[in-house]
């Protein structure tokens, strides 16, 4: 009696996975009503897949018949694929019990696109309404901008929502044109400007009056797709920063593309998903966020594409020797944010105890800094005494040989665990 | 350097405090009842808990310590590990014997390792809020077991209760043989006579669960399965966040 309702869960939890956003931070949503949730505070990741992404949220599509023929998309118009659909109810009681087992923080929904984009979304907002009234639910919702849906709608699932968020997909609008002609960055602008216009008109009543309901308050994020179209790192990582500006987006996050389809535009089915690209890109998207570089300084025309085999800013430093070495005990904060190997937690450590007193090699190995890297770019109270200058391709060279890097292979005579 | 021994717990550790400034010891090796081994030579000096003394130092601490590492200095003394209760007592007399603000000198040892082990509690702590699975039975009530690594129990009742306000739960800790129990009022402390034993996998017989918990189990293990993507498996990064020994919680990980 089980089976179709394990059947629909299946098909659309899978149509739903090429999402990869899984937060559930960022809201201040209290739990006041003695209802069930909280969405207060940092976010949990519940368990991981075994392909190492957190699962925090229910994700899922309400539906995945789609009226549009993306080449990039699973629920494409023309895939020969199972179609299914949840009901109202379906899809509230799933969430309602797995977040009373502690499974999840909430619910991620988004959904193909059925007749059009208002019928789609208001089905959308009937689900995150009945959550918050009948249910009383406070836990996490992400809900996903249907371009195209009317500003009304719009409005109103911005009052239930904790996040929303609307996908770019392709990097640049040539890239988009050429896989999903029936779409375009335009009509995702629009959705994105009016939510932001939105954000900031409520915050700025809340100042005055206490009492003003929430709207999204865990901001708005996006998705780029990497890969499946030729452009180069500088092109993507310039677009989520004219976002990150433009529209206040709380996060961008970057998708690496897996082959899903013989369309000849597309990497064929059975090619390796970039995967090292796309974590060197959230290395990048860090710095620009938490480490105070300007994006022109990671990636510029030349130096357009992120390295492999070498982090951004690891990358960065090499190529800016004459910034360093950084003097630990007596630098700015931010120069030391940029050594390598030197994280927020650890540079905040190193301001806060060379107050008491010269900080040496042996404090510095205790902070917790990956010493065998940030050791090529700082000098410390002992450090020793270097004859000449390093070129950077030595230093690159040294910190190569020395790590233990999760992209390099495996040496032959040593089988792997796993 | 003399011998101090003390009842390991909380009261025991600030009473220390009060003591070897009472007794003007200079140094001091601490140890707990539980693995002091008697020696002929040094009998040592027992501490006896006393909640005014105890209350005292509290107090004397707090004035120089900001709300983190008050919160820090409980944490690290809720990992129960004997080496910890030395940093614990030198830190609070090195915070005495101080300014205040000597909490942030973090190359000093013992500021470095309290503040370390704290956050190990409180990343055990974490875990548990994540890896927490409950069973709903068949009188209604959620429960879930868990063998934590470091006592973090007095550390879970504020986020479960708040989430979860309008169900009844209890969260018991096998290993230390106590649980929580929230009422729909209060968060209170429990002990179960025939606490079920921690087997390979964390579930009660199903004669004492709610008719629905089987599916919601299989639907569970179902999403776990389908939100996977195949062509991107890394199992070191799978382990990495979900280390085998909290396998036995996680259904998800039976199916």
């Amino acid at each position: 009696m089980y089976e179709r309702i394990r059947e629909k869960l299946g098909i659309l939890a899978d149509a739903a996975k090429y999402d990869v956003s899984c937060s559930s931070s960022g809201s201040n949503r209290k739990n006041e009503n003695k209802g069930i949730g909280n969405a207060e505070g940092t976010g949990i990741c519940h368990t991981y897949t075994e392909d190492g992404r957190c699962v925090s949220l229910l994700k899922i599509l309400l539906t995945n018949h789609c009226i549009y023929d993306c080449a990039f998309c699973v629920s494409r118009r023309s895939n020969d694929i199972k179609r299914a659909a949840f009901t109202v109810e379906e899809v509230v009681e799933l969430t309602m019990n797995f977040y009373r087992r502690n499974y999840i923080e909430g619910l991620f929904l988004s959904s193909g696109i059925f007749k059009d984009a208002d019928y789609t979304m208001e089905r959308l907002v009937r689900i995150v309404k009945n959550l918050r009234h009948e249910e009383r639910f406070n836990g996490y919702i992400h809900l996903k901008t249907i371009p195209g849906a009317s500003d009304e709608l719009l409005h109103e699932a911005g009052m239930y929502a904790d996040r929303m968020s609307i996908n770019l997909e392709m990097p640049t609008e040539t890239g988009l044109k050429l896989l999903a002609p029936e779409k375009s960055h335009a009509e995702v602008k629009k959705p994105l400007k009016y939510i932001q216009n939105n954000i900031i008109r409520f915050e700025s009543e809340k100042a005055l009056i206490k009492s003003v309901p929430k709207f999204v308050p865990a901001g708005q994020s996006t998705q780029i797709v990497v890969g499946a179209t030729p452009e180069s790192d500088k092109e993507i990582l310039y677009t989520a920063h004219s976002f990150y500006q433009n529209f206040s987006l709380k996060r961008v996050y970057y998708s690496g593309y897996i082959p899903i389809s013989y369309d000849a535009r597309l990497p064929a089915i059975g090619s390796q998903p970039p995967l090292i690209r796309e974590n060197r890109l959230y290395q990048a998207d860090w710095l620009m966020r938490f480490y105070g570089f300007k994006v022109q300084e990671i990636l510029n025309d030349f130096h357009p594409n992120l390295e492999a085999d070498v982090d951004p800013k690891l990358s960065w430093a090499l190529r800016n020797l004459d910034q360093f070495p950084v003097d630990i005990n007596t630098a700015d904060y931010y120069m030391i944010l940029r050594v390598p190997g030197i994280g927020v937690s650890s540079a905040l450590k190193i301001v806060q105890a060379r107050k008491f007193g010269r900080l040496y090699q042996y404090h510095l190995r205790q902070l917790g800094i990956a010493f065998g890297k940030a050791r090529h770019f700082i000098r410390y109270a002992d450090s020793p005494v270097q004859l000449r200058e390093y070129e950077a391709g030595h230093i690159k060279g040294l910190i190569l040989s020395e790590s233990k890097s999760k992209y390099k292979k495996n040496p032959l005579n040593q089988l792997s665990l796993f | 350097m003399e011998l101090y021994i003390f009842d390991g717990s909380l009261e025991g550790l600030l009473t220390t405090v009060f003591e070897c400034y009472r007794r003007k010891s200079p140094a001091i090796k601490l140890v707990t009842e539980a693995f002091h081994v008697p020696d002929v030579f040094d009998p040592g000096y027992r501490v006896i808990s006393d909640r005014a003394k105890g209350k005292r130092v509290w107090k004397g601490l707090c004035k120089k310590l900001g709300k983190e590492w008050q919160f820090r200095f409980y944490n690290a003394f809720l990992s129960e590990q004997p080496e910890t209760y030395q940093h614990l007592l030198n830190l609070a007399r090195y915070v005495i014997d101080h300014p205040s603000g000597a909490c942030e000198n973090f190359a000093h040892p013992d500021v470095l390792a309290v503040s370390q082990t704290a956050q190990k509690v409180h990343r055990e702590k974490h875990r548990m809020e994540a890896f927490i699975r409950f069973q709903k039975t068949g009188d209604g009530i959620y429960y879930a077991h868990i063998e934590p690594d470091f006592d973090v129990l007095p550390l879970l009742p504020e986020h479960f209760q708040n989430r979860y306000a309008d169900q009844r739960w209890i969260i018991y800790d096998l290993k230390r043989k106590y649980g929580l129990y929230y009422d729909l009022e209060k968060t209170e402390e429990i002990e179960l006579d025939t606490a079920p034993q921690m087997s390979i996998v964390n579930t009660l017989p199903s004669g004492l669960l709610d008719e629905k918990e089987e599916l919601y189990t299989l639907l569970w293990q179902d999403y776990f399965k389908s939100t996977n993507i195949q062509a991107r498996k890394n199992t070191r990064l799978h382990v990495r966040h979900v280390p085998r020994r909290y396998w036995k919680y996680l259904s998800e990980k039976q199916g």
